[in-house]
């Protein structure tokens, strides 16, 4: 059973997934609205979900547009954006004014030196946890190491790698299904 | 061109195309700001990003705090507007469609075949944001271990940041 959302509801609810966004939004935005407050079916959640992959930009970012959308029209679409983004912007602004003060404290600094590096580490395992668990074809990881020294190693414009790696990548993918049917 | 419109346009023309959302933006911010442009040192563009993907929010957000730290109000209401506004134009035409698509054959299969080049860029991007806080002997180390640690464990990343800040206080 799903139950439909006020507009407050949209506000508050994604105001919720942005401010316990810690390193991506995905994890908790599933949680937030599949599991506690049933506005979407796990299988709606999926699919709405792919979409926003697919478009550029940021994914979840996406979705409360598409979601709101599919609610409240424009007034949706605004209401989810501005509850999902606003409170953690205004957040970081303070933080960042903050560090302009204290990030010359050497304390800070070498704790900020730490949550780099780490930082680093939480994208590359993210990278590797979705890799897992989506288990590619060979193809799909060979494409997917092509595009990583592209844009890591020789340092390839972001539009000319998605120019050539999403073509690639579709085409292959099309094969593959249209070799499986 | 007003200093805002230049940032809006430099912002707007990164998340177009950063499929695979907020991660993949790593590489091409860095090269933007810190290559071609000279905005800020490779230091304080690690150091920005650390901080974004430590507080909560979604982390395309690091854009914005870069458009901050650049340029105070103008340059952080430019980048804004320009890492959200043409991407949310685009999904909100897309939502019009999505019904329409949901039963083309020719959409699950062409979906998956962006799967790659979303896992290569994410990829790119932590080895971007590895390099760029590869800035004492023992930060790869704690690089590696925050890896395994996110890929293996299904516990809460948040641990790793936390850790790495300790490592930090500890050994620098």
């Amino acid at each position: 059973m799903t139950s439909k959302p006020t507009l407050p509801d949209l506000f508050f609810g994604f105001m919720k997934v942005g401010c316990m966004a810690f390193g991506g939004a995905q994890a908790v935005a599933r949680r937030v609205m599949v599991e506690e407050r049933r506005w979407l079916t796990e299988r709606d959640y999926a699919e709405l979900l792919a979409l926003a992959h697919v478009l550029p930009g940021p994914n979840i970012g996406n979705f409360a547009v598409m979601f709101g959308r599919r609610e409240y029209g424009l007034r949706g679409a605004a209401t989810c954006v501005a509850g999902f983004f606003g409170l953690p912007l205004c957040l970081l602004v303070g933080l960042v004014s903050l560090y302009g003060y204290f990030g010359q404290i050497p304390q800070v600094n070498a704790a900020m030196h730490g949550v780099a590096a780490a930082a680093a580490g939480m994208v590359l395992g993210t990278a590797l946890r979705m890799a897992t668990r989506l288990k590619p074809p060979p193809e799909a990881i060979a494409l997917a190491l092509v595009v990583l020294l592209a844009a890591a190693v020789f340092k390839l414009p972001l539009l000319v790698i998605v120019a050539v790696g999403a073509p690639l990548g579709v085409f292959a993918a099309l094969r593959r299904a249209g070799r499986a049917r | 061109m007003p200093f805002w419109l230049d940032m809006f346009l430099l912002f707007a023309s990164l998340s177009l195309v950063a499929v695979g959302g907020a991660n993949v933006l790593a590489p091409e911010m860095h090269r933007q700001l810190v290559d071609i442009r000279h905005l800020m040192d490779e230091a304080t563009f690690s150091q920005l990003l650390a901080l974004a993907q430590a507080a909560p929010g979604p982390n395309i957000l690091s854009g914005s705090i870069m458009g901050y730290w650049i340029g105070g109000v103008p340059g952080l209401l430019g980048a804004t507007l320009g890492l959200l506004g043409p991407t949310a134009i685009l999904a909100w035409l897309i939502a019009g469609l999505t019904k329409r698509l949901a039963h083309a054959p020719w959409l699950k299969p062409a979906q998956a075949g962006l799967v790659p080049l979303a896992l290569g860029l994410v990829g790119a991007s932590g080895l971007v944001m590895a390099q760029a806080a590869a800035s004492f002997p023992l930060a790869p180390v704690i690089t590696v271990l925050a890896t395994l640690y996110v890929w293996l464990a299904p516990l809460n990343p948040l641990w790793a940041l936390l850790a790495g800040a300790m490592l930090g206080l500890v050994l620098l």
